[in-house]
């Protein structure tokens, strides 16, 4: 479906992720410079800018890392550009070290960071509120309710960023970056910015104390600004309530219907609070003085919640003794994903009212059907993916060298290895490049005993963000490892974005493609090239590394992603069990192929007793005909299409 | 309307189809006017996961992107077991289901570790659990017309033809050609045509 956001259609409602809504917000801003690392739930907002990028003259960007695309982007700034930079929870981490410094410098066209949070950890490795980061870089966050909210707040933060002359943070999560929505469009700008560094000036944090001091000047700027923004509102009855609801993010849609299902729209008020650091003192203090009882609703940490509660014991002598209900008391849990039902049961529970959505037969019918009928689904890599054959020949080697070794994880599709899927032998896994440096650890432990191989496994996109500097690392201090280094050519897990080894830039210009082999030789260390798909060759490699037992080897497992492979040339095989040689539970093999290799494609057939091919399923790249003792999986070359 | 948000659910495993089908609806009632929210769970799904899509319609408001507990209006399920996975949580004695009968086999059934119900015990958990079900052989009509991946248009027709949402063929008409690659759009609407007169008959 062809891309609607940069219409020229002032008034039009749209059907917008809230990415998109992001997106649109930044160019009817006049956003000149977008860059940003690929991460769910952020990577749309990107892909979106990217895909008009040249139509409507900005420049998109996909960088090695968030640090890199914050910097970047910071050089427009300067330049006197608007920039925006986004990423998903994690990339915030990744960038604190750079803005916390670029806080007290200051900036000058206006830049929006957009962090896009994850509770849940629906797509994610860990559950993180990245709105800390305001606080610890005295800048100021807006946090958006839904699309509409997104596109309207991202528009307004480029001009509150230079107003003030601070990095503006937007807060999406998941359910608001997925979720799409009716959204009115504004007008796209028409503000022609030219590039130009002043250097009559120079942009730095020095004196410290004294650009802390403007920083917290720039904050109370915001702060003022923020008293009358048009992104908090109240909505309820103006005196008399039983609880006073504040509310950020979609937050505010659960606690708005959670207070329809339960009738409490006459009795309770509702706060929506868009701007939440610095808070609006003034605007807040006026509201916290309807009601002695206060339900603090958003997603993740108590963030706004503590930072109330702080601001309350300032002005308590004035208005008294409050309640305070959240995370801190019990009705809302500080970790999961926030959704009306958890808001239904904190109002029933403070307000003491019985709910039940559905009669308890039905109710306990459902459940134990359910429990009785559906069993669960887990995940898997795809038909196809060189990871599943990667993991194999890894499986393999480690069981030949017989030393229990195993494997140092890092982050991607290949994170799966810690599950069946990848036959359980990734053993931990943390954050980007993170496998690289463990396994650099782990290389120096043979001196206290520790006799164990290691394998370190990154993909290609995750080499390029922070798989170098740990390489160098090992090489530089004689650690002893094998980086397996597993290049499916994209940045799969995310939506296939191009990344420095692909050729590819964001907006699809051919650029120099950076060979990943040669720059690992570059450094010194020895480098082979495996084929995924040829799990024997590539088993009796790995052994051989394994063997060599010092210093640092590559070995680059190279073959595209599967779901790259099918979409672009197919793949060459028509796959089929021939059922006088599979033997099935008289083998003796145990149903090796359905049970341990595992791939979707196969099938163990309950009533032939034999395994068989699902045709819908399989792609054909016939690596599984490798592994069946009885050589009953075929493989013929596919003249079908 | 009935009611005020109308709660849709389409759910079903990662790669059928469910996000775009989701999509499509939204495409369509947003040009009669309608106000949607869709919130869409996927994460991992395409490898192998659930996913699940909240389609939620109004005249007026902006619906929050996830349906309260036992209130979902129907579910359109591109998988049998989805099916009953979703109604657990979202279903109620009013509700209406759609419901492809292919199954899509978790990896543990396909190994042989655990067992997948059998179709039948399924549809008849699903029948007393909902008011009304449509059980339709989507995925079979789809092969027929020699892609697979189209059930889920055929349930998009099937959906159309209950009337339970302001979804009409001529709105899925106007939708489609935007969606699907021109080559494939004829057989896109006989997909969904076949999808309609499944539940004619059934009605």
């Amino acid at each position: 479906m062809k891309n609607k956001i940069g219409l020229d259609r002032v008034g039009e409602t749209l059907l917008l992720m809230g990415n998109e809504a992001i997106a649109r917000g930044a160019l009817e801003a006049g956003v000149s410079f977008c860059s940003s690392y690929p991460g769910n739930p952020s990577s749309e907002i990107m892909e979106t800018l990217a895909s008009v990028a040249r139509d409507l003259n900005i420049y998109a960007e996909w960088s090695v890392n968030e640090k890199v695309a914050l910097e970047a982007a910071t050089a427009a700034s300067f330049a006197g550009l608007r920039a925006m930079v986004s990423m998903k929870q994690n990339g915030i981490n990744v960038v604190s070290d750079f803005l916390v410094n670029l806080s007290l410098s200051g900036i000058k066209g206006g830049i929006v960071l957009v962090t896009c949070d994850d509770p849940g950890g629906i797509s994610s490795t860990n559950e993180e509120d990245a709105r800390f980061i305001a606080q610890v870089a005295d800048i100021p966050l807006l946090e958006p309710a839904h699309p509409q909210d997104a596109l309207d707040m991202t528009r307004w933060a480029f001009d509150l960023s230079e107003t003030i002359g601070s990095v503006c943070v937007l807060r999406s999560i998941s359910r608001i970056s997925h979720t799409r929505g009716s959204v009115t469009l504004g007008s796209l700008s028409r503000k022609k910015r030219t590039a130009h560094f002043d250097t009559s000036i120079s942009l730095h944090a020095f004196p410290v104390t004294e650009k802390h001091k403007i920083l917290h000047q720039k904050l109370a700027k915001a702060r003022e600004l923020f008293e009358t923004s048009s992104f908090n509102s109240y909505e309820g009855p103006p005196d008399d309530i039983d609880l006073l609801i504040i509310a950020c993010g979609t937050g505010f849609l659960y606690a708005r219907e959670a207070l329809e299902l339960l009738d409490l729209t006459g009795r309770v008020g509702l706060l929506k609070i868009g701007t939440t650091w610095p808070l609006p003192e003034e605007w807040l203090e006026n509201h916290l003085s309807r009601c002695e009882r206060i339900l603090f609703v958003e997603d993740v940490d108590p963030f706004l919640e503590r930072n109330i509660k702080a601001f309350f014991a300032q002005i308590s002598p004035k208005l008294g003794v409050r309640t305070f209900y959240g995370k801190g008391s019990g009705h809302i849990p500080p970790f999961g994903e926030l959704n009306p039902d958890i808001l239904v049961y904190a109002l029933a529970r403070i307000l003491d009212i019985d709910y039940k959505p559905e009669d308890r037969d039905y109710v306990n019918k459902a459940e134990a059907l359910v429990s009785e009928l559906v069993p669960p689904r887990e995940f898997g890599f795809c038909p196809g993916c060189p990871h599943r054959a990667s993991f194999w020949s890894i499986k393999n080697a480690l069981k030949w060298d017989d030393r229990d070794g195993f494997v140092s994880g890092d982050i991607g599709c290949y994170t799966m290895g810690i599950w069946p899927t990848g036959f359980n032998q990734v053993k931990s896994v943390h954050a980007m490049g993170s496998g690289v440096g463990m396994a650099s650890g782990y290389g120096k432990l043979y001196t206290y005993g520790f006799n164990q191989p290691v394998i370190s496994v990154v993909g290609d996109s995750t080499f390029f963000h922070a798989g170098l500097p740990p390489l160098i690392n090992a090489i530089y201090n004689q650690a002893n490892f094998l980086l397996i280094i597993l290049d499916n050519g994209a940045t799969a897990m995310t939506g296939f974005q191009p990344h420095p080894g692909t050729g590819v830039n964001a907006i699809g210009d051919r650029v120099q493609s950076l060979d990943i082999a040669s720059i690992c030789r570059a450094l010194g260390v020895s480098v082979e090239v495996a084929d995924p798909y040829e799990i024997k060759d590539t088993a009796n490699t790995i052994y051989r590394l394994l063997q060599e037992r010092t210093g640092v080897r590559v070995l680059i497992m190279k073959r595209k992603c599967a779901l790259v492979q099918k979409r672009e040339e197919g793949f060459p095989y028509r796959v089929r069990v021939d059922e006088e040689r599979c033997v099935g539970d008289s083998c003796g093999c145990n149903r090796f192929c359905t049970r341990v290799f595992r791939c979707p494609g196969l099938i163990w057939d309950q009533e032939k007793k034999k395994t068989r091919i699902d045709e819908v399923i399989c792609v054909g790249c016939g690596v599984c005909t490798e592994i069946c003792p009885e050589g009953a999986i075929v493989r013929e070359k596919d003249n079908h299409e | 309307m009935n009611s005020d948000p109308l709660n849709l659910i389409i759910t079903g495993v990662g790669g059928q189809g469910n996000v775009l089908a989701s999509r499509i609806i939204g495409e369509c009632l947003i040009k009669k006017g309608l106000r949607v929210t869709i919130g869409e769970t996927y994460g991992l799904s395409q490898r192998g996961g659930s996913v699940m899509s909240h389609v939620r319609i109004s005249e007026k408001g902006t619906p929050g992107p996830i349906i309260p507990r036992c209130k979902a209006h129907v579910i359109v399920s591109l998988e049998p077991i989805e099916a009953l996975r979703t109604v657990k949580i979202y279903g109620n004695r009013n509700i209406t289901m759609i419901v492809n009968s292919r199954p899509v086999y978790p990896l543990g059934v396909i190994a042989g570790e655990i067992t997948y119900p059998e179709p039948a015990k399924v549809r008849k958990a699903l029948e007393e659990l909902s008011l009304k079900l449509f059980w339709i052989p989507a995925t079979e009509i789809a092969i027929r017309l020699g892609h697979a991946i189209m059930s889920n248009v055929v349930l998009l027709g099937a959906l159309a033809a209950t009337g339970l949402i302001p979804l009409e063929r001529k709105d899925l008409l106007e939708v489609l050609p935007e969606v699907v690659p021109s080559s494939s759009k004829e057989l896109n609407v006989t997909a969904l045509d076949l999808g309609m007169e499944a539940v004619a008959i059934t009605i």
